[in-house]
């Protein structure tokens, strides 16, 4: 039994059921200003959805608060039915970075940055198993890093490192994935293994949340669509909430930092 | 071949010599290990920081007759918790706060040693007093940098990930906000031992530069690690026999031994050093 279970009761077994994502009229700011007013959105289990809006709209906002790094004013937040915390203790979330955020000059290997994956997995001292061991290997082999394994990360290209943080997300086997601008500054033939992935995921049952600038692809391989401004402008099926005018709704309004300024 | 051992050998002769050498080691392997973490975080204005403002903690403790690593804690992480909150509470950046509570902890810390006429010499706690040091200094700064030195080893995965990506370590659970304060806690912890060292001046030296060196050196942490622990000890070494010899201040030797270390290193490392880089290019 790991610690991070004994800290937690278990989720009810109703859980299963329950939507991945269910965020219920959430408000959320720096310093008592929210930046982000009276969001609801529920994404069922098995389903793609992208997050759309311009700079300073609101998207990392709601990541941070999805992440639990941002206390909500109000509102709330559900994990396949349990509260952040504990589904971040059962290993639910996984997290993929903006390569923006990430110190690629770091001393740490490919093989190390998949296998901390599994860290919520293991131990207190965080000794990997056989079982550990195994799960890296098939995720850096499923995003074809396993030759790479003992590279820095710096020294992979751009796709590459998506790559290698994608991996760690499939090494911790999440069942809710949030992935912050996966397709900046990759290939194509990258872009077409994220969204393979994603959508493999997807067809497991997974909840998938991207925030994305790339719109064309959108309607490829995403299920829903949350189109923000500081609060849900559209949300829904891709098909019917994907339209050129919600676009041009979403990045024509004034921006929303500026009116705070 | 006698001749050419008497001037390593010779010092060691001495007790005081040989208790330099012992604490001096022990306190460079754990200042050198948490150096590592503090160079990948980027903390070396806050282990500055810190380091100058355990200062009144460490002169109340002495003047209590109280461990002098409970006043180094108290002051260390009050520091931050007040650095954090006129932060959060006033429209002054980081690094002006940091700057305006470190030197206010500091200057309370040497009006109480002008005040409270004690046992405490000023410039021992400034400059370090590694020759000299007190049998109770000595137990102290040695059991303060054995169990840090142990938090360390046991944490290390865990400070890493949160040092790489404090997302992913909040997002598979673990408490990143106790992670933040552990190590701040043993930045307080480890520089009162530094203190004994090279004194509280100079003691953000030894929590900054060997993992500066050795990070320069490899691209695996754990190598880094061995590298930095490494560096730390050699100069510490090297600096007590400089210091010895060359009759000049003990924490000056270590501290210029190790910068020494560092620019040749920077220069000459395989594949991050100056030349190397030049010859990539």
């Amino acid at each position: 039994m790991t610690s991070s279970e004994r800290r937690s009761e278990h989720c009810p077994a109703a859980a299963a059921q329950a939507p991945g994502i269910a965020v219920e009229h959430l408000t959320v700011g720096y310093n008592g200003r929210p930046a982000v007013v009276d969001v609801s959105l529920e994404l069922s289990s098995g389903s793609i959805c992208a997050l759309v809006g311009m700079n300073g709209a609101g998207k990392s906002t709601l990541f941070k608060a999805l992440m639990g790094f941002l206390k909500p004013s109000t509102g709330s937040i559900r994990i396949a039915g349990c509260g952040l915390r504990q589904a971040q203790r059962e290993q639910m979330v996984a997290y993929v970075p903006q390569s923006e955020q990430v110190d690629w000059d770091f001393p740490i290997r490919v093989w190390d940055v998949v296998m901390m994956g599994r860290y919520g997995a293991m131990g207190p001292l965080r000794w990997s198993s056989g079982e550990d061991r195994r799960l890296v290997r098939r995720a850096l082999e499923r995003v074809d890093l396993w030759t790479l394994r003992d590279r820095q990360i710096g020294a992979l290209s751009g796709g590459q490192r998506k790559r290698a943080f994608l991996a760690r997300a499939l090494a911790q086997g999440a069942r809710v994935l949030l992935l912050d601008e996966p397709f900046s500054g990759v290939d194509i033939s990258t872009e077409r293994l994220i969204i393979d992935l994603l959508i493999e995921l997807r067809d497991q049952g997974a909840t998938v949340l991207l925030a994305t600038h790339d719109l064309e692809s959108i309607p490829s391989f995403c299920d829903r669509v949350v189109l923000i401004n500081r609060t849900v402008l559209a949300y829904g099926d891709t098909s019917e909430v994907f339209t050129q005018a919600n676009l041009l709704r979403t990045f024509s309004a004034a921006s929303p930092t500026a009116q705070h300024s | 071949m006698d001749a050419l051992l008497a001037p390593l050998l010779q010092p060691m002769t001495m007790v005081f010599m040989q208790r330099a050498l012992a604490v001096g080691a022990v306190v460079a392997v754990v200042c050198a290990v948490l150096s590592c973490f503090m160079t990948l975080k980027g903390w070396a204005l806050m282990g500055d920081a810190v380091s100058h403002a355990v200062l009144p903690g460490v002169v109340i403790a002495y003047a209590l007759g109280l461990p002098f690593a409970l006043g180094a804690f108290v002051f260390g992480v009050g520091s931050v918790g007040l650095i954090g909150a006129i932060k959060q509470y006033t429209r002054v950046k980081e690094d002006t706060v940091i700057g305006l509570v470190f030197t206010g902890f500091f200057a309370l810390g040497l009006v109480l040693i002008s005040k409270v006429r004690s046992s405490v010499d000023l410039s021992h706690i400034l400059f370090g007093n590694l020759l000299g040091i007190t049998d109770a200094d000595l137990l102290q700064t040695v059991l303060i940098s054995l169990a840090c030195l142990a938090l360390l080893l046991v944490l290390r995965r865990d400070l890493l990930l949160f040092c790489f990506d404090p997302s992913h370590a909040r997002s598979i659970g673990l408490n990143t906000g106790a992670l933040h304060y552990l190590l701040l806690t043993l930045v307080s912890l480890t520089a009162v031992a530094g203190l004994q060292t090279v004194g509280i001046i100079l003691v953000v030296a030894m929590l900054v530069t060997p993992g500066a060196t050795a990070y320069l050196l490899t691209d695996r942490f754990d190598r880094m690690t061995a590298l930095a622990v490494l560096s730390a000890v050699s100069s510490t070494v090297l600096g007590i026999y400089a210091s010895y010899w060359l009759d000049a201040s003990t924490a000056g030797c270590i501290v210029v031994v190790q910068t020494l270390q560092f620019l040749l290193v920077m220069v000459l490392a395989p594949r991050h050093g100056l030349l190397a880089r030049r010859r990539l290019s």
